[in-house]
């Protein structure tokens, strides 16, 4: 059984089918580069994995768990499955209040409390412990701003920071919560050309550990570098997918092939 | 008429205006968050309830409203009393405090209308914060209460500092409006010197006001350079 199974993924937005039956699996440690022109569908895929749509219909299995439709309407449950995806935005969407090391600490601390909420941990227990966890929390969040090659930025708040930079601080931010599978959306389309390159080499960092990662994007010659396997999606279905040499060397389907001009220009 | 005795006078009305302020801004800020929830509720009639009370309360004169809030419950009432009237009687017999009665009637209009101008700037500073913030709080994991108190709120308050300290400035000033149902603030103070001829100290308040709205004026730049650390 594959890691991650989505099967027949459907999603409208009122009268539009933006996913009209989506199915692809990957495994563990693999590397997924999802393209397609504009408004077919790429993003809402992404946002349907992580929760932030909620699928019309279909089924999304990670690990052997069905996290999609969940048969049981706890909120909680929900909730936590949705941890299991990591998702980088195409314009950050870091906190500009709270400084780079902070905006990586603050989701795993905010955990830590949930966590000691639910087994009903109070007063000095829960004050001792929780310190521990957020020296430990900054720790973890130090080394990876220093592998994004962060580590004389961590005091300096986003806006004090530039595209790529604030970029960097986003996919150290999603490792903090260790998600089984990091999801990208175009990392890299609202930066300046010169910046892409650090972000990509970042993202070529995770995928040479072996790290599971799905990545829209339109950066062709990255996606065919890096990638296990390319979907090529068109009209809300993919419409074809296949190793980086099946799809960029041996389209078989004319929208493909279409495509694959177009970008080549 | 001597200087100082003025001054006196003045202040003891002064610091009737200042209580007004202070009550109403502290009651009218949490009910005009409570009224900005509403005005964005999913619940049509409830947002549509709400939208309408604002606009009524924004729609018509602050001193109408005083007047509304002192007389009608009395007309409304069977016994034909104003209970304003009888409460400002029972705070003199018993507790010797003047005119205590308006004072809860002009405090009970001023935090409704203050609530509704309020609301209008929670309301915008909120739904200006990017639904991407929201998003990110999402995949984080946290709960909708954490992203309200950790991700969105200090962002708000950044935004909806400058619209409120212009409501806040203005509610220094509107707190003269009390003395038509009787309290006796500091211009109602002044206004009993000028039916005795004695004109300048209705001018004197001026300076009263000019400190105070100076002093916040101070305090709200204080916050701005505190905040600028981040953009939002
Ligand atoms: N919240 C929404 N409400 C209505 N329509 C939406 C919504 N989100 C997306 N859509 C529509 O769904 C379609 C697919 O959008 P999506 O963002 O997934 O495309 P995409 O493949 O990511 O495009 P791009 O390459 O431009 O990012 C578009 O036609 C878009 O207008
Ligand atoms: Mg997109």
């Amino acid at each position: 059984m594959a890691f991650l199974e989505v099967k027949d993924l459907r999603k409208n937005f009122g009268d539009t089918n933006v996913l009209k039956g989506v199915s692809f699996e990957m495994d563990k440690g693999e590397v997924v580069s999802v393209i397609g022109s504009s408004g077919n569908g790429k993003t809402t895929l992404l946002r349907c994995l992580n929760f932030l749509e909620t699928p019309d219909g279909g089924s999304i299995t990670v690990d052997g768990a069905c996290i999609f439709p969940v048969e049981t309407t706890d909120k909680k449950k929900s909730t936590n499955s949705s941890t299991k995806f990591g998702m980088v935005f195409q314009n950050f969407n870091l906190f500009p209040q709270y400084n780079a090391l902070t905006n990586v600490t603050l989701a795993m601390n905010l955990r830590e409390e949930r966590a000691l909420k639910e087994r009903k941990v109070k007063g000095t227990e829960k004050k001792r412990l929780l310190k521990e966890a957020k020296a430990k929390n900054e720790e973890v969040a130090k080394a990876l701003l220093t592998r994004v090659g962060l580590g004389d930025k961590m005091a300096n708040y986003p806006c004090e920071l530039s595209g790529g930079q604030q970029q960097r601080v986003a996919i150290a931010r999603a490792l903090a919560m260790s998600p089984d599978i990091l999801c990208f959306d175009e990392p890299t389309s609202a930066l300046d050309p010169e910046l892409t390159g650090e972000v990509l080499k970042v993202i070529k960092g995770l995928i040479d550990e072996d790290r599971t990662i799905i990545i829209v994007t339109h950066e062709m010659g990255f996606a065919r570098n890096v990638s296990d396997k390319i979907i090529f999606m068109a009209d809300g279905v993919i419409e074809e997918m296949g190793t980086p040499e099946q799809i960029f060397d041996h389209p078989r389907s004319e929208k493909t092939k279409a495509f694959l001009a177009k970008t080549d220009e | 008429m001597e200087f100082f005795t003025v001054t006196q006078s003045l202040l003891e009305g002064f610091a009737v205006t200042c209580l007004l302020f202070v009550l109403t801004l502290v009651l009218a800020v949490p009910l005009g968050l409570l009224i900005s929830f509403c005005t964005m509720s999913k619940v049509k009639a409830v947002k549509g309830t709400f939208k309408v009370i604002v606009w009524v309360i924004r729609g018509v004169p602050l001193m109408l409203q005083l007047f509304i809030v002192y007389y009608l419950p009395g007309m409304l009432s069977p016994t034909g009393l104003n209970p304003f009237g009888q409460l400002d009687n029972f705070l003199y017999f018993e507790l010797g405090i003047d005119n205590g009665g308006a004072l809860i009637a002009t405090l009970i209009a001023f935090v409704i209308n203050y609530a509704a101008y309020f609301s209008e700037i929670f309301r915008g500073g909120i739904e200006s914060i990017s639904k991407g913030q929201y998003e990110a709080g999402q995949v984080l994991g946290m709960t909708k209460g954490q992203i309200f108190s950790k991700v969105v709120l200090m962002q708000v308050i950044k935004r909806i500092i400058p619209p409120m300290s212009n409501e806040i400035i203005t509610l220094v000033k509107d707190t003269a409006l009390a003395r038509v149902i009787g309290v006796i603030e500091i211009i109602k103070v002044a206004d009993m010197f000028a039916s005795k001829a004695i004109i300048w100290p209705l001018f004197y308040t001026g300076a009263f006001y000019l400190l105070f709205v100076g002093l916040l004026s101070l305090l709200f730049n204080f916050i701005e350079k505190k905040l600028s650390y981040y953009k939002v």
